[in-house]
């Protein structure tokens, strides 16, 4: 029996929405991958994601999701 | 307070109930106006004697269960500069004015033009090259004439920045480009005061709130030298008018937690987002 991979609940913000994929809410993953190699499997640039969230808190690339967290990307944002 | 605008304002007082029944003394628009003519007192300190007699002006009335007589007293004694008269701005001003925020110091060199239209409040058909800032003063004089608006017509940079804010409580940052809200922090942070920033593309926005001190907006857009673009996702979704307002709001109901020293909980760093295309409202930490 194959164990079913660790999912995130992705949320991509603005311009990044048109990339979100059918299954964001349970996005498959391995666990320990740095939020920096998700970005990579969703094919948006490193350099044009200016906030990432986990569980509501801003990080770095270079956290690790394990499986359960809520991870929000945003490209900059500057508009009035 | 001179005596003939204390008799005055005692002469005119309605007695008024508070919704708890509780006695709520207030004086009318239209005897603040009369009162003001007749001691040739600006309107604002006309409202401000009426406030320290105990008495709250008829127009801050659906106000006062929040905002009571001493806190009344600081937003009309409050400065305020709002950077931006466009989205953000048009709406900014519309609230603290009628918050009676008493001083407001409208700063942007811009111009009207037709693709505005779509979502700044202060634009008008009748406006098309009329100065953002002069329409501005206009609105907050039509709304409140306690409010002593000083325009600038001119953008904010560098050279003139702490100059703009001086004398200011609070700068409420509702600029379109990234590069300009740092201009602004720098000079907050010089000035010792808060800042409020907002900005939004499409139906996404966020909304932060940055003390002298704090590391602010590296904390949203990342460090100033690693800006690629004046401009982020909104030179390719826009500004939509449901988005602005909302964050515009956001912003105020911050503004009037400083002005009115609220130690609650507020937006010091972190970061309210919305996204109206799935409804998504939520408060995230910066630090």
């Amino acid at each position: 029996m194959t164990e079913t991979p660790p999912t995130i609940d992705l949320r991509l913000f603005a311009t990044f929405a048109s990339r979100s994929p059918a299954n964001a809410s349970r996005y498959p993953i391995a666990s320990g991958m740095t939020v920096a190699q998700v970005i990579d499997t969703l094919e948006i640039p490193a350099a044009e994601v200016k906030l990432i969230f986990i569980n509501g808190v801003r990080v770095q690339p270079d956290a690790q999701v394990h499986g359960g967290e809520r991870v929000g990307l945003f490209p900059p944002v500057g508009g009035g | 307070m001179p005596r003939h605008l204390a008799e005055a304002i005692t002469a005119r007082i309605d007695p008024g109930v508070a919704p708890d029944g509780a006695p709520r003394p207030t004086l009318s628009l239209a005897h603040v106006h009369r009162i003001a003519r007749e001691t040739g007192t600006h309107v604002r300190q006309v409202e401000l004697a009426a406030l320290h007699a105990g008495v709250t002006p008829e127009r801050y009335l659906r106000n006062r269960q929040t905002y009571d007589i001493p806190d009344q007293i600081r937003l009309l004694e409050a400065r305020a500069a709002v950077v931006g008269l466009g989205g953000l701005g048009g709406t900014v001003i519309e609230i603290l004015a009628r918050a009676g925020v008493g001083a407001l110091v409208l700063i942007d060199g811009d111009r009207f033009e037709a693709h505005n239209l779509n979502r700044q409040l202060l634009c008008t058909e009748a406006y098309m090259g009329t100065s953002k800032a002069t329409i501005a003063a206009q609105r907050v004089a039509a709304i409140n004439d306690a409010v002593q608006a000083t325009t600038h017509t001119t953008f904010l940079t560098e050279e003139n920045a702490r100059d703009l804010i001086a004398e200011c409580q609070v700068v409420v940052d509702c600029l379109d480009t990234i590069e300009t809200r740092f201009i602004v922090e720098q000079a907050a942070r010089e000035a010792g005061i808060p800042m409020i920033s907002a900005a939004v593309a499409g139906l996404t926005g966020h909304v932060t709130t940055i003390f002298p001190g704090d590391r602010g907006l590296e904390m949203v857009h990342g460090p100033r030298h690693h800006l690629k673009s004046a401009k982020g996702a909104e030179a390719v979704l826009g500004n939509l008018p449901q988005t602005v307002v909302m964050a515009a709001a956001m912003e105020c109901s911050e503004a009037l937690k400083v002005l009115t020293c609220r130690t609650g909980p507020s937006l010091r760093n972190k970061l309210w987002i919305m996204d109206l295309t799935d409804n998504t409202f939520e408060v995230l930490s910066l630090v």
